[in-house]
């Protein structure tokens, strides 16, 4: 495969599952707010979204106020911000265009689909008067992309790099949202066990949709099991943990198809850090600090990308390889 | 909907003779339409629109802003060609291509049509598009002219006529395709009554061809598509047609030049190119030769060509063939080479590098079409019927000062079909666009492109000066 096209394929894969992610932290939030009064006790409801993307400083150059419309506008419209959900989809799209002879149609279609609905959306002032019907529809039609992507491709080459891009990503937004809503939620002794507490919680593990599971596991929230949930548990598709062990997957068919180098620069930086967290328990993260674990992570998780880059997408030519 | 009321003018109608009976070849699908309920048609025509919009057939549009695409507009009610009319249409442009493909060779090699004065030398040799640098060169299997789309136009008697000559890289052909996947949709019962012949093999064709020119006897020889990237007015057309061949889509920074050869880089290293369908126009193809600013192309690509270690199509240096000075001589090349006389005529033309010629069309700018020569795509053009005083002078002006420069005909009544407008049908002038591969022997698609001016009036049907397409339906000959 073409060194451009595989990475046109992660870099798609990505940017469909950030803009899945951002559609459900907003529609999660406008849920939630259902139950709070605007001023609540944790300050503005809508400030950890700016925080989860990293955009904040984006933001404030843009609004002059913090509050629901301009932050779903910030999120969903703006194209001055090269994460909202259009610009994600714009990107998606193009990255598709570029290897439209590589995907199947569908998959093609379901992305223009996607992307013409969004934009269609954006010229329409009064959408987000009801604006919980927009994300669910996103949300949606991005689990339909990965599902017909799932049931129409060989799952080859081309499809391990679109499980990498969608699994490195996922396992950095669920890093992200556990980073900002966790430390906003903890030390509030006043309200430890109270409605509010529990709506909050729950809400987090909403945003990661993995509010049932969780359930199912733990049945009570406790901060230090909702971080377990979302960092280490084995079967749960949104924990770090679980997306580290998918895209390592994919990586070593990648390059055991390729019959290249064995444990290649990417692999041993993703599976390195796999390991790592495969053989650490919650208690040792909580200990040493989850923000600055969290921080590390994601820093890690950079240099795998830079690995890929380096390996696949944007390789040195040295000398004939045939 | 229905015919009633539909006047096909003074103008010659596909479907429809002059006192208004349908065409024989016609008859069948005016049938089909007329029994059709109402608003069935125009529900066919949304339906048949909103599906290039979700398949994605888009073209780009220059002069606006950067990567906007938009629909080439459709009319779902096609344009027939009888059998009759398509064997001389194909045998005409069988002829036509292999007269300019030995003329190509000639002009890059002895230069014998010159030496016998049929062309003058200084024509050649000021035309933008004559190569140097491909003097002596010989392309695989001797053909120069692989993939051509001649544009046919019927005047206002029924004559047909070649209107222009696209050698390089001419693009259309996956709008031909697109089309007939969605009329077969629209008109399912209409495909199994009427004998229309297939089109679909037209990929694998050019597949065969790309293969046929592979410089090296391998197996599966690897051929690839050259295309400048998404933001080219093509690009739709590049990326379906690898689809639909399962090859490789590439850009130049895919592809390098090492050890004589040429090889695109992957995930698994370094794979070596056999064939390159390349549609980036020959300036860009290789910065060390040509355009050294070109960052399209790759450089030392026409070395390996030239060594022979791969296949261009087409052939570098084939746009002197096309050249619309070069044009008007096509009956002579036709005879030249063949001893045979053009079984499709040109459009009478005047070359303004002729005196008389030129005196000619400066005093008759109001009744012609003027066309720069190397322009292409309906840029460069007067119309001199619909022109202002003032346009006509800075005109004049041009073809004074750049003779070479500009040809002019006389402005022809292209021919009529209908089209669904709101909710009834209008006629609208059509010009026609047939494929022809050339490779183990030539092979026209039994269809084509069929563009059409929506603008009522109107004669011009460039895609971006506001014309559409039709399906093109050609006709099994009628068993006597």
């Amino acid at each position: 495969m073409l060194c451009r096209v595989a990475s046109s394929l992660y870099w798609m894969s990505c940017y469909l599952e950030r803009t899945e992610n951002i559609a459900r932290f907003i529609d999660v939030n406008l849920s939630t707010l259902l139950d709070l009064s605007l001023e609540s006790a944790l300050g503005n409801p809508w400030e950890p979204l700016i925080k989860i993307t990293g955009d904040e400083e984006l933001f404030h150059e843009r609004y002059s106020e913090l509050n629901g419309e301009n932050v779903m506008k910030f999120h969903t419209f703006d194209i001055k911000n090269p994460n909202s959900i259009l610009s994600c989809l714009m990107a998606a799209r193009e990255n598709a265009r570029t290897m439209r002879e590589t995907i199947p149609s569908e998959m093609w279609e379901q992305i223009n689909k996607l992307y013409l609905m969004v934009n269609n959306a954006s010229r329409n002032p009064s959408i987000l008067q009801d604006p919980a019907t927009l994300y669910k529809n996103i949300k949606m039609d991005c689990h339909l992309f990965s599902g017909i992507t799932d049931a129409t491709m060989p799952h080859t080459e081309a499809w391990d790099f679109i499980q990498l891009g969608q699994f490195i990503e996922r396992a950095d937004k669920t890093s992200r949202i556990l980073d900002v809503k966790y430390f906003l939620l903890l030390p509030r002794v006043d309200f430890v066990g109270s409605t509010l507490d529990k709506i909050q919680w729950a809400a987090l593990l909403k945003s990661a949709s993995a509010l049932e599971a969780y359930r199912k596991k733990y049945r009570q929230i406790t901060p230090s099991n909702v971080a377990e949930f979302l960092i280490m548990d084995h079967e749960f598709p949104r924990s770090i943990l679980f997306c580290l062990t998918q895209s390592y997957r994919s990586l070593f068919s990648i390059t055991r198809s390729a019959g290249g180098e064995i444990h290649n620069l990417p692999e041993r930086r993703l599976g390195k850090l796999r390991s790592q967290l495969d053989y650490t328990i919650i208690e040792e993260i909580i200990q040493r600090g989850l923000h600055e674990y969290l921080d590390e992570f994601q820093l890690e998780l950079n240099t795998v990308i830079n690995g890929l880059n380096e390996t696949y997408f944007e390789p040195q030519i040295v000398g004939l390889k045939q | 909907m229905h015919f009633d009321g539909y006047d096909p003018g003074i103008f010659y109608d596909e479907f429809f003779d002059a006192s208004g009976a349908p065409r024989p070849w016609s008859q069948p699908l005016i049938e089909r339409i007329n029994t059709l309920p109402r608003n069935g048609l125009l529900n066919r025509q949304k339906a048949a629109e909103s599906a290039l919009m979700q398949l994605g057939i888009t073209f780009n549009v220059y002069n606006e802003s950067a990567g906007a695409e938009k629909i080439f507009p459709f009319d779902i009610i096609p344009r027939i060609i009888d059998g009759t009319t398509w064997d001389i249409m194909e045998q005409g442009l069988k002829q036509r291509i292999y007269a300019l493909n030995k003329f190509v060779d000639d002009i890059y090699h002895d230069q014998k049509i010159l030496k016998d004065k049929i062309i003058p030398r200084e024509v050649i040799e000021s035309c933008s598009s004559f190569l140097p640098q491909c003097m002596g060169l010989n392309p695989p299997k001797g053909i120069w002219c692989h993939i051509s789309g001649i544009d046919l136009i019927t005047d206002d008697k029924g004559q047909l006529m070649v209107l222009e000559d696209n050698l390089r890289c001419p693009s259309g052909v996956s709008y031909v395709l697109g089309n007939r996947q969605i009329l077969k949709q629209t008109y399912p019962k209409v495909f199994a009554s009427i004998p229309i012949r297939p089109i679909e093999d037209y990929t694998s064709r050019l597949l065969d061809l790309l293969y046929y020119l592979s410089p090296e006897a391998v197996a599966q020889p690897s051929s690839v598509i050259l295309t400048p990237g998404i933001h080219n007015s093509a690009y739709f057309e590049h990326s379906y047609l690898a689809q639909r061949m399962g090859e490789e889509l590439v850009e130049g920074r895919d592809l390098v030049v090492q050890d004589g050869s040429v090889f695109m880089q992957t995930t698994r290293g370094l794979v070596k190119v056999d064939t390159i369908y390349r549609r980036v126009d020959d300036d860009f193809l290789d910065p060390k030769v040509f355009r050294p600013d070109s960052a399209l192309g790759v450089p030392g690509l026409m070395e390996v060509y030239k060594a022979g270690r791969v296949a261009l199509v087409n052939a570098p240096g084939v746009g002197i063939a096309d050249d619309k000075l070069i044009y008007t001589y096509v009956p002579d090349i036709i005879k030249y080479y063949l001893g045979e006389e053009a079984l499709l005529s040109n459009v009478p033309t005047y070359r303004c590098i002729d005196e008389k010629d030129r005196s000619y069309v400066l005093e008759n700018l109001d009744k012609l079409v003027v066309k720069a020569v190397g322009q292409s795509g309906g840029y460069g053009m007067l119309m001199g019927h619909q022109s202002s005083a003032r346009e006509r002078k800075s005109f004049a002006e041009k073809i004074s000062a750049n003779p070479r420069d500009y040809i002019a005909q006389p402005i022809i009544s292209l021919s009529r079909a209908p089209i669904i407008n709101k909710n009834r049908f209008e006629p609208r002038h059509v010009d026609f666009r047939p494929f022809i591969l050339y490779g183990e022997e030539i092979f026209v698609l039994p269809g084509g492109l069929t563009r059409v001016a929506l603008k009522k009036g109107s004669l011009v049907v460039n895609s971006s000066q506001g014309g559409g397409s039709k399906d093109t339906w050609v006709l099994y000959n009628q068993k006597k």
